[in-house]
């Protein structure tokens, strides 16, 4: 069981990063619920091996699971459904504002990288002039 | 005792819930909203009182065994910054119902009930003894900061906010990946027996769980490499939204990271958090003079000062230790201030571009006085609270023998002060420019101004009583640095000797 647990865990893992590391929100949020399957599967897995229900009959026997990771996946489900609903909502908004749900780059950074990098271009430029009035039949 | 604990994670709750019934009401949502962070910051200070007189407080929720059930546990540490975080939230929401009838300003039926669900969550993250219900509080954190963030549905907030969510999203994915590998190692999450526990591990696996809990709290936390997201999407928000944010945020992500590291004893990777902390200072101070807005330059600034708390944690020593916990309470009020006076420029142009703005100076200068006094003081200039803070720091660097780091980290203290003359130059001097049309009403400058002067006195008033926060911080960082006073206080003093 344990070794289908990993691979299973280990699948969906591969799966949901390379999802979420996709620029459409529509595939992020698919991700998301694929990663938080695994983690689920993960935190079920660390409690042990599979065992009778417990709690159930207020005993417990020697096979019985180990209710503590059961009680915390149903927490994490639980939280991770409510921030895919409010995903799939921003991804909407974002369809309504610009007509697609492409996660884009930070405006502001860019714009502050390209001015660098024209000024950048503009000294390359001078430099280029200069080496050519030095060398005036092309550099050779 | 042991009640007020639990009340201060509850009364917000409970006081959200009342105030989002009360759309239509604006003086009585406004009203309980106050008086409910009110009420919280008051607990705190009841607490930190207590506790500093009688010891740890330690309320076992449902009266479960420790070991069994959730903790809730106010130690030193926590009763701090409890009380610096409530009265920075309570300080925002004075602002919040001055802003408004701004422009520009967020809408309180949504604001007001948030807040307090985050100030909740910052309350339990604060006092919580489990790993798990440290997830749980990162929920409730994230879910209301999602909120904030995004609720005017712009479209630059909801461009910056999606990369926000997502990147946090996936942080906490590998949370619970963390407390699922923690879990399967140890066999409990209560983090008083993971103190026990985790030293006794082979090596290589505290390693491990001590590096993927590094980059769980360290994207909280904005350190390098971590930190893209925050400068991206803090300005895009309203003010007061955006000053919480920087207060409070980033700083829980430290304080657990200090929790954690020092309880779990991860000293093996304390040249890592020196090396990050180097780095985290310095491509955070050089973001912030490339840029030309005032909220970004100041939203670069709270990367760039995260770097200082992860290097006093990083040398892993008493006075290393204490550095960082003052340089936290330092922080988070000014780190506050700061932006709300982003904001006061904000309301009264109409931008914080500083190519747009200019000669505020001489125009209000109000706001260049309540711009300045914070500023010089996260410059670390004396006498200002980050003067002390940051001499404590260098100091316990220097006795360590960590020369580098110390010298980076001054000449990130100058680059700093290099930038905050680029926000004065551009800002305050030169031409005067003219305000923002329409204006906001007379009344509600004048609260906002109110406010962030409450704040500006607050962050002096650190200052003033360094002393005795000096030696609190001391008695934190040797607490936390001893570990056995944490676990005692959880699991009785019986309980070290039936696990060994």
């Amino acid at each position: 069981m344990s070794v289908a647990m990993i691979f299973a865990v280990a699948g969906l893992v591969a799966t949901g990063t390379f999802l979420v590391t996709s620029r459409s929100l529509s595939r992020i949020v698919l991700g998301f619920a694929l990663l938080g399957h695994a983690a689920v599967l993960a935190l079920l897995a660390s409690g042990g091996r599979a065992g009778s229900p417990p709690i159930v009959d207020g005993e417990s026997t020697p096979d019985t699971a180990n209710p503590l990771p059961q009680a915390l996946s149903l927490t994490a489900i639980v939280i991770s459904f409510g921030l895919t609903l409010f995903v799939l909502a921003l991804a909407r908004r974002q369809q309504v504002l610009t007509g697609d749900d492409l996660v884009e780059d930070d405006v502001e950074d860019r714009r502050i990288a390209t001015t660098h990098e024209v000024r950048e271009a503009a000294v390359d430029e001078t430099r280029e002039l200069e080496t050519l009035h030095e060398f005036p039949e092309g550099g050779s | 005792m042991n009640a007020v604990v639990g009340l201060c994670v509850v009364l917000p709750l409970f006081g959200s819930a009342l105030v989002l019934g009360l759309r239509r009401k604006p003086t009585a949502r406004d009203a309980i909203t106050v008086s409910t962070m009110a009420g919280v910051t008051g607990m705190a200070a009841a607490l930190l009182a207590h506790v500093d007189r009688n010891g740890t407080v330690v309320l076992g929720v449902g009266d479960w065994a420790p070991d069994l059930g959730i903790v809730l546990v106010a130690d030193l540490f926590a009763a701090l910054i409890l009380l610096v975080a409530s009265a920075t939230i309570l300080v925002v929401e004075l602002f919040a119902i001055g802003q408004r009838r701004t422009p520009a300003g967020a809408d309180p039926a949504v604001v007001s009930p948030i807040l307090l669900v985050l100030a909740g969550g910052v309350s339990l993250a604060i006092l919580t003894g489990d790993l798990f219900t440290l997830f749980v509080a990162f929920e409730l954190i994230l879910v209301a900061s999602y909120v904030l963030l995004t609720h005017q549905g712009r479209e630059s907030q909801v461009r910056s906010g999606m990369t926000y969510v997502v990147i946090n999203l996936f942080a906490s994915t590998l949370f619970l990946f963390g407390v699922a590998i923690v879990y399967s190692a140890t066999g409990t999450v209560n983090m008083a027996l993971l103190a026990e526990r985790i030293p006794e591990l082979p090596g290589a696996t505290q390693v491990g769980i001590g590096l993927w809990f590094l980059v769980v709290f360290g994207t909280k936390a904005a350190i390098f490499p971590l930190f893209s997201w925050l400068p991206d999407s803090y300005p895009t928000a309203p003010t007061t939204i955006t000053a919480v944010f920087a207060g409070l945020l980033t700083k829980i992500g430290v304080y657990v990271l200090i929790r954690f590291f020092t309880l779990m004893d991860l000293e093996q990777l304390g040249p890592l958090l020196l090396v990050v902390a180097g780095l985290t200072m310095i491509v955070g101070v050089a973001g912030a003079l490339a840029q030309d807005d005032v909220k970004r330059i100041l939203s670069f600034h709270v990367v760039s000062q995260i770097g200082y708390m992860i290097m006093g944690l990083g040398l892993f020593t008493v006075a290393g230790v204490a550095g960082a916990v003052l340089f936290l309470i330092h922080q988070i009020p000014v780190k506050t201030v700061m932006f709300l006076a982003g904001g006061l420029i904000e309301d009264d142009q109409g931008t914080s571009a500083l190519k747009k703005v200019g000669g505020l100076a001489t125009s209000k200068p109000v706001i260049a006085v309540l711009f300045a006094l914070p500023a010089l003081s996260l410059a670390g200039l004396p006498p200002f609270s980050g003067f002390i803070a940051k001499l404590a720091l260098v100091d316990a660097g220097i006795s360590s023998g960590a020369y580098v780091i110390v010298a980076v980290s001054l000449v990130g203290s100058i680059l700093t002060l290099l930038s905050m003359t680029k926000i004065w130059l551009g800002a305050f001097w030169g031409e005067v420019t003219p305000a923002a049309v329409p204006a906001s009403s007379r009344r509600s400058v004048t609260i906002m101004q109110t406010a962030a002067g409450v704040a500006v006195a607050g962050t002096i008033a650190i200052a003033v009583v360094a002393g005795p926060l000096w030696r609190m911080s001391e008695q934190v960082a040797a607490d936390l640095i001893e570990r056995t006073p944490y676990i005692v206080d959880v699991l009785g003093p019986t309980a070290t000797e039936v696990d060994r």
